[in-house]
């Protein structure tokens, strides 16, 4: 039984090794990119729309319409980055239905260079938006005493969203491992159904963290500078 | 006793009761969750699909506090550093 999926070792040449996670890691960037690359090669604006079109154009709204709600006012600006880190670990959870296939968010560190991402681009964005003396400014929010636990807690989030999603897919295939063993006809399949609804879940979480994380540093607008313009005022609402 | 068997015991001893007790605070907030999630939905069954998906992604956070525990266990089980130096001295 092994832990993760960087156990299996397809090739080796000295130093430098194939495992599962780079292989499939390869394989869910392959078909994302073939299949983005096919589908937007003609688009077109009329009313006859390929199926193809019409399914990209669902996910990509979904997707601006989840980070809007997250609080980020401009999705198009994040959309590169967080849709693509939704599409990736759907994809990655979701071809788990295939056999032979070991999903490379069930290793530590695939979750650990995601959640490094994520840690990377909250002061890029932050800073982008605010500016870097506002950014910095946020960091000893209610008062300077409170500047060593924003550090930490921007350093322990970081851990919790890495481990939360490794932790999550390693139990699945393990669950179905020991299951296996114990009684290998109809329940194994059950847990499995619950296992890729899982991965849809930490997803789509993983996805709403980063975004609300990223709301959070880069937020400008104070209630106080609001026009009356605006019918709504700055909404903080959890998703 | 040798260092090995005592490591063995510890660790068995450690990885049941790390995940004894650390699944008791996350199934008790699972289940006071869910409780009001069905509450809230007997008074706005309108809003079904809001609190829906509220509740999915507050659950799978719950969750994650028991998956901490479970991956500490699973750490220590199968591949427990202490183990795998005292193996690594035997060994030669």
């Amino acid at each position: 039984m092994h832990l993760s999926p960087d156990e299996i070792i397809y090739w080796q040449y000295g130093f430098l090794k194939l495992n599962a996670t780079i292989v499939f890691t390869w394989a869910v960037m392959l078909i994302l990119v073939l299949s983005a690359y096919l589908i937007t090669r003609k688009l077109n604006k009329n009313l006859h729309r390929s199926r193809w079109q019409n399914g990209l154009e669902i996910v990509v709204i979904t997707i601006m319409q989840q980070i809007t709600a997250a609080g980020l006012r401009k999705p198009k600006q994040y959309m590169g980055f967080l849709g693509s880190l939704f599409l990736f670990i759907a994809m990655a959870n979701l071809l788990t239905i295939f056999p032979h296939f070991e999903a490379p968010t069930g290793s530590l560190s695939t979750t650990i260079a995601l959640a490094l991402c994520v840690f990377i681009s909250v002061p890029y964005y932050g800073i982008k938006n605010r500016g870097l003396k506002l950014y910095l400014l946020a960091y000893a929010e209610p008062t300077f005493f409170m500047l060593p636990f924003n550090i930490i807690g921007e350093l322990s989030r970081t851990l919790a969203l890495a481990v939360r999603l490794f932790g999550n897919m390693m139990s699945g295939t393990m669950i179905i491992a020991i299951l296996l063993v114990i009684s290998p006809l109809i329940f194994p399949v059950i847990m499995s159904i619950l296992g890729l609804l899982t991965g849809m879940v930490q997803a789509y979480i993983f996805f709403v963290l980063a975004s609300v994380y990223i709301a959070a540093a880069s937020s400008v607008t104070k209630p106080s500078s609001l026009s009356l313009k605006t019918p709504k005022p700055d909404k903080t609402e959890e998703t | 006793m040798d260092s090995l068997t005592l490591i063995a015991i510890c660790s068995i001893i450690t990885a049941g009761l790390t995940i004894g007790i650390g699944v008791l605070g996350p199934s008790l907030a699972e289940g006071s969750a869910v409780a009001s999630a069905l509450n809230a939905l007997a008074q706005q069954p309108d809003a079904s699909a809001t609190i829906t998906r509220t509740l999915f992604v507050g659950l799978a956070m719950i969750e994650s506090t028991a998956i901490y525990c479970f991956v500490v266990s699973m750490i220590v089980l199968f591949s427990n550093p202490f183990w795998n130096y005292f193996i690594a001295q035997s060994g030669g």
